[in-house]
């Protein structure tokens, strides 16, 4: 990928953050913020842009950020343009264990770890499944295992909150629609050495999707420990969605479309893609929640269906270039 | 060279081994081709190349060594295997297809060295592939993307190579430039093992001659000793003759019509 495609991507990203820190409901003076930016402003604009937008908007940096390159290798490795971290049970997983979490009025700490602990379950789950079925080295076997997984999980969700007041139904809806509205910057230091290590990870292992896009059998030829890579592949963009995940609820659509669009940018090794994605996914996710802050004030709409309403048209679009 | 030695094969669940105590040897520098009818086990044989099927018994030895305690990366290094499918889902450029051959001597973040770049330089003149280093291979014909995958086999930077059926969609052009290509890497001191369907190309181009029946070897030698009308009947259950090519007087075989029902066990 060209070096000005980069350079465009990171000042898309940038000027997101600035955006999302800039615009609220709390109208706020341009030079008020920069100043709080700099750590010079008064009492109310400092916590406004410090303690609640900037974080925020970091956050949803990070949310996009592992949703995109998580997406980015999944897709590579499986050879499957429609495979993306939700669909390895992940999501499935997360859901469950912070819809109990909420159910149970859990001290709201509680429900990003639950949801994480969810994630776990489902992904050590879906190994099994896939291990079962004699596939645990076969990507496309184990993106199916995390679908029948998710299946159960959706399964599990609704009989929890079956017998569940309207307010703990409430709870679970909004943690399944997304929102990075309760973010903190304990949260965003977690989740940024979360995301950059398995960022990292997938970045070591781009060579070998490559490879592993060509076909199994060329990727083996060519010197690819194929079952151990499929595997590895997995586990961390498993991960690396469980996060995000844990920290904003189900942000659909980012890890699907994202890779699309970094292709679509030109990028052709997923050294590029995996990376394009990344930024893309951070951008796409910073602007999807300022949208879902200033649309409808003082009322905050699901940012999970704000990605999905900006999403399906990209995608559409996409799709007719395409065919 | 690679030495097959007595290698059975039996995938799970199948009734019938796939290899039955398959042995071969293939020399350095010239063609050894695996022949023979669909399901005879040519395929499996690639993939016990490969490392990609478990040997229920024997081994695969590569220069005397077994393929089997060589690690992915290792193996990659000394030989090239290059499988019939393949999924073209990335539009790299023709040169950065090339340069994948050299993926099993890169750690993950290093860059290319002077001598990776020199093994794709070479890989794209011995197969004179210099007009396809930009194209996308999204975009290449059959015979071009062909070129470029011997082009990255080679750049593997080992001294043999597996090509399972490389002119299965090609022209008579482009099928004779491949083959002319094998057959001049192989003059270079390469080992190379062609599994093919097309006998009487094979007959002119290879050194070496294994007919596979049924997972076992039926016959193995020289064209001439090995493309008689009385094993090839046998073996593919078909009446034909054989015959001399005019050419340059190897053997050429001609299917007969109209027998089908007469002499396949299969088709009647």
């Amino acid at each position: 990928m060209r070096l000005r495609l980069w350079l465009a991507l990171w000042i898309v990203l940038v000027a997101a953050v600035l955006l999302a820190v800039r615009f609220g409901t709390l109208s706020l003076d341009t030079a008020d913020v920069l100043r709080a930016l700099a750590g010079r402003s008064s009492d109310v604009t400092s916590t406004v842009v410090l303690s609640l937008r900037l974080p925020r908007a970091l956050l949803a940096a990070l949310v996009g950020a592992g949703l995109g390159a998580a997406g980015a290798a999944l897709q590579g490795a499986t050879r499957n343009a429609l495979a993306e971290p939700y669909l390895l049970g992940v999501s499935g997983g997360a859901a469950v264990g912070a819809v109990i979490a909420v159910t149970l009025h859990a001290v709201a700490w509680a429900v990003p770890l639950a949801g994480f602990a969810g994630a776990l379950i489902a992904v050590a789950a879906t190994l099994l499944v896939a291990r079962a079925a004699n596939g645990q080295g076969d990507a496309r076997i184990i993106l199916m295992a995390g679908v029948v997984v998710g299946a159960f999980a959706n399964a599990v969700i609704m009989v929890a909150l079956a017998n569940v007041d309207a307010n703990g139904v409430r709870g679970a809806l909004w943690w399944m629609m997304g929102s990075v509205g309760d973010a903190t910057w304990s949260q965003v230091r977690m989740l940024a050495v979360f995301v950059t290590a398995g960022l990292l990870l997938l970045l070591a292992m781009a060579r070998s999707i490559d490879l592993l896009a060509l076909g199994d059998d060329t990727a083996a030829a060519l010197g690819v420990d194929v079952a151990r890579v499929s595997l590895a592949v997995y586990v961390c963009g498993a991960l690396l969605a469980a996060g995000p995940v844990a920290a904003a609820g189900l942000v659909g659509f980012v890890g699907l479309l994202v890779p699309h669009i970094a292709r679509g940018l030109g990028a052709r090794a997923h050294r590029s893609i995996i990376g394009a994605s990344a930024l893309g996914g951070a951008a796409l996710v910073v602007t999807a929640d300022l949208v879902a802050r200033v649309a409808r004030p003082p009322a905050e709409l699901p940012l999970g269906a704000i990605t999905a309403m900006v999403g399906v048209p990209f995608f559409l679009l996409r799709l007719r270039r395409v065919t | 060279m690679i030495t097959v030695d007595q290698v059975t094969v039996q995938y799970p669940g199948a009734s019938r081994r796939a290899l039955a105590g398959v042995s071969l040897v293939a020399a350095s520098g010239m063609i050894t081709a695996v022949v023979g009818p669909n399901g005879s086990g040519k395929s499996t044989l690639v993939r016990a190349l490969l490392g990609r099927v478990a040997l229920a018994s024997g081994r695969v030895l590569l220069d005397g060594e077994s393929l089997s305690e060589m690690s992915p990366r290792a193996r990659a290094r000394r030989i090239a295997v290059v499988p019939q499918r393949e999924e073209l889902t990335l539009p790299l450029r023709g040169r950065e297809y090339v340069a994948l051959g050299r993926h099993a001597h890169l750690g993950p973040f290093n860059s290319p060295t002077a001598e990776d770049r020199r093994a794709v330089m070479r890989a794209i003149e011995l197969t004179d592939s210099a007009d396809l280093t930009d194209r996308a291979v999204t975009e290449l014909s059959g015979g071009e993307w062909q070129r470029l995958r011997i082009a990255r086999a080679l750049a593997q930077g080992g001294t043999s190579m597996v090509l399972d059926e490389p002119t299965a969609f090609l022209d008579i052009a482009h099928e004779m430039a491949v083959f002319e290509l094998l057959a001049q890497l192989a003059l270079q001191g390469m080992t190379v093992i062609l599994v093919s369907h097309q006998l009487n190309l094979v007959a002119r181009f290879a050194g070496h001659l294994v007919l596979l029946r049924d997972g076992a070897v039926a016959a193995s030698g020289t064209a001439q000793e090995v493309m008689t009308g009385e094993i090839l009947e046998r073996v593919y259950h078909w009446p034909l003759v054989v015959t001399r090519d005019p050419a340059v007087g190897a053997p050429a075989l001609v299917p007969l019509r109209g027998a089908a029902r007469r002499t396949s066990p299969e088709l009647s």
